[in-house]
């Protein structure tokens, strides 16, 4: 039952991530890319990590998809769809590399390495990604991090406005 | 959890490839920057899947610092663009070079 629910959200993940790329309109990828997340919050939760599935939906398709989506219609760029068509033989040496990495980071999946199957540690893997439990991490190992990163977000807010003002 | 861990590294390392391929070959500066998210969440994905099959909350918390991390991207890199729009009327980074030489 379980890996029928994943190889479902997995298909829907890729499928939406090819189309996010192959679509010519920015508007119809953004919401391809929000489709994708929707899948990844599902897989999150099938990984047992409850809050970072929340947080999935809550931070990335809630405030950083509608930034996208209001800076495309911000700008207005319909009549960039038609940018001019793309030079094939960039287009061939990236599926080129794309198919050479992709072997390679397979080749290294599947040749060893990692077990191959079940949870190495399953005791208490049912609770380890609760909001109690990752706050406990947050507020106590990670406290330090936790404080920087308010402070990265003031720079990235005061940078964000200071970038879009318009030049007095 | 009986999905075996290198199913989520497939996966993951998928959609990392699709979101690289998205970086190379698009023109518009928004669609490059939304491939940008889609491979942060791609290594996010392999981030939550070792923590879980570890036992370990590191993973999780790493997610949530680079989820953070992902969200102040969005605010600058988006500024930027704007930025960028308004001197030069276009957002293909074929012709955005101003720091290329």
């Amino acid at each position: 039952m379980e890996s029928l629910v994943f190889f479902f959200l997995a298909a829907f993940a890729v499928t939406t991530a090819v189309l996010m790329v192959l679509q010519r309109s920015p508007l119809v990828s953004a919401i391809y890319l929000i489709a994708n997340f929707f899948a990844l919050a599902a897989l999150y939760l099938l990984l047992r990590a409850q809050l970072l599935a929340v947080l999935q939906i809550v931070v990335y398709t809630g405030a950083i998809m509608v930034l996208v989506v209001f800076v495309i219609m911000l700008l207005n760029l319909a009549d960039e769809t038609r940018l001019r068509p793309r030079i094939a033989m960039r287009t061939w040496i990236t599926i080129v590399l794309s198919a050479g990495f992709l072997a390679e980071v397979m080749y290294a999946l599947l040749a060893g390495g990692t077990p191959a199957h079940g949870p190495l540690v399953s005791a208490g893997a049912e609770s380890l990604g609760t909001v109690e439990s990752m706050g406990g991490a947050l507020f106590g190992t990670y406290l330090l991090p936790f404080e920087i990163t308010s402070l990265i977000l003031l720079v990235a807010i005061l940078g964000a406005v200071v970038l879009a003002k318009k030049k007095g | 959890m009986d999905v075996p861990l290198p199913y989520y590294l497939c996966l993951s390392a998928v959609l990392f490839v699709i979101g690289a391929a998205g970086v190379l070959t698009r023109r518009n500066a928004i669609v490059v920057f939304m491939c940008i998210e889609l491979m942060l969440n791609a290594v996010n994905l392999t981030l939550i899947a070792f923590s879980s099959f570890l036992g370990s909350i590191a993973g999780q918390a790493l997610v949530f610092f680079a989820m953070a991390v992902a969200a102040a991207e969005a605010a600058v890199g988006l500024a930027i663009v704007i930025a960028i729009y308004r001197n030069k009327k276009t957002v293909n980074i074929d012709e955005i070079n101003i720091l290329k030489w």
